[in-house]
């Protein structure tokens, strides 16, 4: 069976309709249930005594004045919680040359950043802990920091990890074609230093997790704010030495996620340590300042690039050296590796160009542990790309949308493969960005810039080109050894009143996965998605997948759930057939009744279908299947991931005296393929959008030279709040998978992965005329005034 | 201990209409109070600190920072959260505009955006898209990009003076 997608008046069409979220009632009404909202007979809070420098070896730590503290039960240090919990090593086999040392829940011997657990304390309520925390005694001995990333490998840097030998944790040389030998003979040759800063996602909900050990059951059970139940049940059960069986992961509702919450945290797999150990339930909440000095931060990479081009404009190669500096431990399991990967991966992509050349240099340092935050190594690839593309632009004189045309791989050649060997099934560049310039009447836009420059206004226009990729496949970490599902599956069951439930083991965070699937579900089975109820993020209940993360929940958890609910169709349709003695195939289900599929006639309500299946079996043919439960699996198969690509435009001006940029429009047209709900894939595009502006003009985590970090509030790390965001026009161009029956592929970090190298590319157009370029983010008044020589100290 | 620095202390209050009376510890915020002695979970802590918005409840008619007030200070005041404000009906059409525009995502912000939202509603009728923005510039939100939300209370307003 399939879905006649060409057909906007098929029966049940609600796969491309904006379709109200079924969980967005109770969240305006205050009814979410988020992790700090639980209480549990017995339960008490854990708060985590933290390193106050960046490395350091612990020599001694007193917790007898923390004990002494009214509601304090327990006080841990690394070693008590060593006892129970192994540490683990985030390293992946396809990921050549990955080293990490072990990382305890607790640190051991030796604090390697600062905000690195040291102890917990456990007390009846979380005031309590507090102030006993303050009062854990902890001897250190301070060991030199290594901080900069650019000389992290000098042989006077100390070495972080003296068993690793050197600082280096990674690096990767991609060489295709003879990049130098172009670069010699090239018509012209820009090259830059590309700066981008390292952020944090800010998640409003802090991490939160709630575990409880039933000893009498051999039971574990976690409630989680993650975006991978199933992971975390795996990651609980092997450090803890239980079976997988015997832990179970529950997640409600999650207060924001963008990839923060996909990773192993030593502070959660602590809390869960304890409850073991203590065997009753145990909270831990993060604070905000424990969110910015333990969240995993992301984006720190210092980036030389370089282009070549003919005369005409013709790219002919790139040449990058990415570096990145990850803290002092690769992150479990997902490991620190994959954001430098995905540079060497995603840098030139939109470009049909042959020589290639592209490193990337992955460095400990004594700072907090970077990983995967949305959109990874995708905003730094395109802006180092785009940015050179427009300066070469600039140099041959030529027009940014020209140059681009140019040079995209047209819409009629794929499949095709990248010089960085990527592998495209079907992008639409030269379609999505006609749609572009005309939403964003480009030749108006530019005579207005040129109008606004006569009065002494500088505004500029910045184009970004891009692709991103989702729906990953095992290549991406199961090739590797990590337990991460690429697979998700989907039950549907119907029941007794022909309403249905649909069980996932993609996850909510927000973005819609609950009314995505209720959508997919309901045109399935042929009912209102009303009559769908959607559960998710429960490892005991949900079939076993991946959860929420490299934009694959509709894409993968999408066409599981749509092959489940076809497979629920054909099973209801056979006992319906046997009912109505017609044949299966002449009937259909439409609004949740049976009808003839030719006239469209109603023949059986699914309710009564129910009420016989359940209560009056006995009046069906004996040996009729009558399996209104039905389950499917999905995984990509033919492609590695599913490329989508795009294209985003920035129209802003600069105070050249302030340096303030002003964002006056957003213009984004993404090809996610196959649209499910309009609504919310606009949404997605815009919050993404607004999270790459962040790092555009705001977000930049700060440390001093002893790995202090400075800015550790939210008063103090900038983020886009309602005044200074623009408005944003979303086109879409679709152009769906053939992987898949649905056709769906990712849509939640388009939006990030182009933003920062728009606003880039617009800020350096309007400076232009000056004679001034900026190329570290974020693009702050000093930096842009000391890019105008208008600041010198 | 003497009456000047004792650590408890008793308030008598409104909470979405009902009247409540506590013993809190001194030190006790008024968001915490509302979510662990109340049990009114829908404001969030989040910045704990005033800046993120997360904690906005109403006491006596503002817009207020649950994480920058002490329960003790609301001895005699009238407090809503946006449990009493779902149930009294108050800014329903808000809270549909919100749903229709999805000018929500994960909702941890949006009980505290709504009160802000509202509050706005009551100052000004008819509030251009750029003072709505200015207006929120203390409601963090990571999810939507705020435009969705601006969207939100623009319909409401415009509906709101079309039904005047």
């Amino acid at each position: 069976m399939t879905i006649p997608f060409g057909n906007p008046n098929r029966p049940n069409s609600y796969i491309g309709k904006t379709v109200p979220r079924p969980n967005a009632a109770r969240l305006v009404e205050g009814r979410g249930r988020y992790v700090d909202d639980m209480i549990l007979p017995r339960m008490v809070h854990v708060v985590y005594v933290r390193s106050p420098m960046a490395h350091a070896r612990i020599t001694g730590i007193d917790t007898a004045e923390a004990l002494a503290v009214k509601g304090v039960l327990r006080v841990f240090t690394g070693a008590d919680i060593a006892k129970v919990c192994t540490p683990w090593v985030a390293v992946l086999a396809h990921l050549k040359g990955l080293k990490s040392p072990p990382e305890h829940a607790i640190a051991v011997d030796r604090a390697c950043w600062v905000g690195e657990p040291v102890a917990a304390v456990v007390a009846t309520t979380r005031a309590a802990a507090e102030d006993g925390a303050a009062l854990v005694d902890v001897d250190y001995d301070p060991l030199p920091v290594t901080g900069d990333m650019m000389t992290a490998l000098d042989a006077d840097t100390p070495v972080l990890h003296a068993d690793m030998g050197d600082n280096l944790a990674f690096r990767r040389l991609h060489e295709e074609g003879d990049v130098d030998a172009v670069m010699a003979s090239a018509h012209k040759v820009v090259s830059a230093r590309f700066k981008t800063a390292r952020h944090t996602g800010v998640t409003l909900e802090p991490r939160s997790i709630l575990v409880d050990w039933n000893a009498p059951e051999g039971q574990l059970t976690a409630w989680h704010a993650t975006q991978a139940p199933h992971m975390m049940q795996t990651v609980l059960a092997e450090h803890l030495g239980l079976p997988e069986g015997r832990v179970r992961v529950i997640c409600g509702d999650v207060g924001g996620s963008y990839g923060i919450k996909v990773h192993v945290y030593p502070d959660e797999v602590a809390t869960a340590a304890i409850a073991k150990i203590m065997g009753r339930p145990v909270k831990f909440i993060a604070d905000r300042l424990e969110s910015f000095t333990t969240d995993i931060h992301a984006r720190d990479h210092e980036i030389a690039g370089r282009i070549a081009v003919a005369e005409d404009g013709e790219i002919l190669a790139f040449d990058i050296d990415d570096w990145t500096a990850i803290g002092a431990y690769s992150v479990y399991p997902r490991t620190s590796a994959i954001e430098g990967n995905q540079v060497v991966n995603l840098c030139g992509g939109p470009y049909d160009f042959k020589d290639y050349r592209a490193q990337t240099t992955v460095v400990f340092q004594n700072k907090t542990p970077t990983c995967q935050y949305r959109a990874v190594g995708h905003p730094i690839a395109v802006a180092v790309t785009e940015g050179l593309v427009d300066m070469a632009a600039a140099e041959l004189g030529m027009d940014p949308v020209a140059i681009r045309r140019r040079n995209m791989y047209a819409d009629d050649c794929y499949p095709v493969t990248s010089p960085a060997k990527m592998r495209f099934e079907g992008l639409s560049h030269h379609a999505s960005m006609d749609k572009l310039v005309a939403l964003m009447d480009y030749d108006a836009l530019r005579a207005d810039q040129a109008e606004a420059r006569k009065k002494g206004i500088h505004r500029g226009i910045g184009i970004a080109s891009f692709i991103e990729l989702t729906n990953p496949s095992p290549f991406m970490y199961g090739i590797g050894g990590a337990r991460i599902s690429a697979q998700d599956g989907c039950t549907v069951r119907m029941d007794p009143d022909g309403s249905l439930v649909a069980l996932s083991g993609v996850t909510e965070q927000g973005q819609g996965t609950e009314a995505m699937l209720s959508q997919i579900v309901a045109e399935g089975v042929g009912v209102p998605p009303a009559q769908v109820r959607i559960i998710t993020g429960d490892t005991q209940v949900t079939p076993y997948g991946g959860g929420t993360w490299a934009s694959r929940g509709a894409g993968i958890g999408g066409e599981a759930a749509l092959q489940a609910a076809l497979a629920l169709k054909a099973a209801i349709l056979e006992v319906a057939a046997a009912m109505l003695q017609a044949q299966a195939g002449a009937l259909d289900i439409r609004d949740g009744q049976v009808v003839d599929a030719d006239t469209g006639q109603d023949r059986l309500s699914l309710a009564e279908l129910g009420r016989i299946v359940y209560f009056r079996g006995d009046t069906l043919p004996k040996g009729l299947p009558r399996e209104l439960v039905q389950t499917r699996h999905f995984i990509t198969s033919e492609y590695p991931f599913a490329f989508t690509n795009g294209v985003q435009a920035s129209y802003l001006e600069v105070d050249t005296d302030t340096g303030i940029v002003t964002l006056l429009k957003h213009w984004c047209v993404e090809d996610c393929g196959r649209i499910i709900n309009p609504q919310l894939v606009d949404e997605q595009i815009r919050g993404g959008i607004v999270q790459g502006l962040g790092g555009a003009l705001f977000e930049e985590i700060h440390y001093d030279a002893e790995g202090q970090l400075l800015n550790g509030s939210m008063a103090d790390y900038l983020v886009p709040m309602a005044g200074e965001m623009p408005d944003m026009i979303i086109g879409h161009v679709e152009t769906p998978t053939l992987e898949s029956a649905l056709g769906a592929k990712g849509a939640g970090e388009a939006g990030t992965a182009g933003a920062p190298a728009a606003v880039m590319n617009a800020i350096n157009d309007a400076l232009r005329p000056l004679g001034a370029q900026v190329t570290e983010m974020p693009f702050t008044p000093e930096r842009i005034l000391r890019a105008l020589g208008r600041i010198e100290d | 201990m003497t009456d000047v620095f004792r650590d408890k202390i008793d308030i008598a209050l409104s909470v979405n209409g009902e009247p409540v009376e506590a013993r809190v510890p001194a030190g006790r915020h008024l968001i915490d109070f509302l979510r662990l002695d109340l049990g009114l979970t829908g404001a969030h802590a989040s910045c704990e600190h005033g800046v993120c918005g997360a904690c906005t409840v109403r006491v006596d008619g503002d817009a207020v920072r649950g994480c920058l007030m002490l329960a003790a200070q609301a001895d005699g005041a009238e407090v809503w959260t946006i449990e009493g404000l779902s149930d009294s009906g108050a800014i329903r059409d808000l809270q549909d505009a919100f749903v229709a525009r999805n000018a929500l995502q994960c909702g941890f912000c949006t009980p505290g955006m709504l009160v802000a939202c509202a509050d706005l509603l009551t100052r000004d009728a008819v509030p251009a898209r750029d003072e709505i923005r200015e207006h929120l510039s203390g409601n963090y939100c990571r999810c939507t990009g705020y435009e969705a939300i601006v969207d939100a209370v623009e319909s409401v307003a415009k509906a709101r003076r079309g039904a005047a």
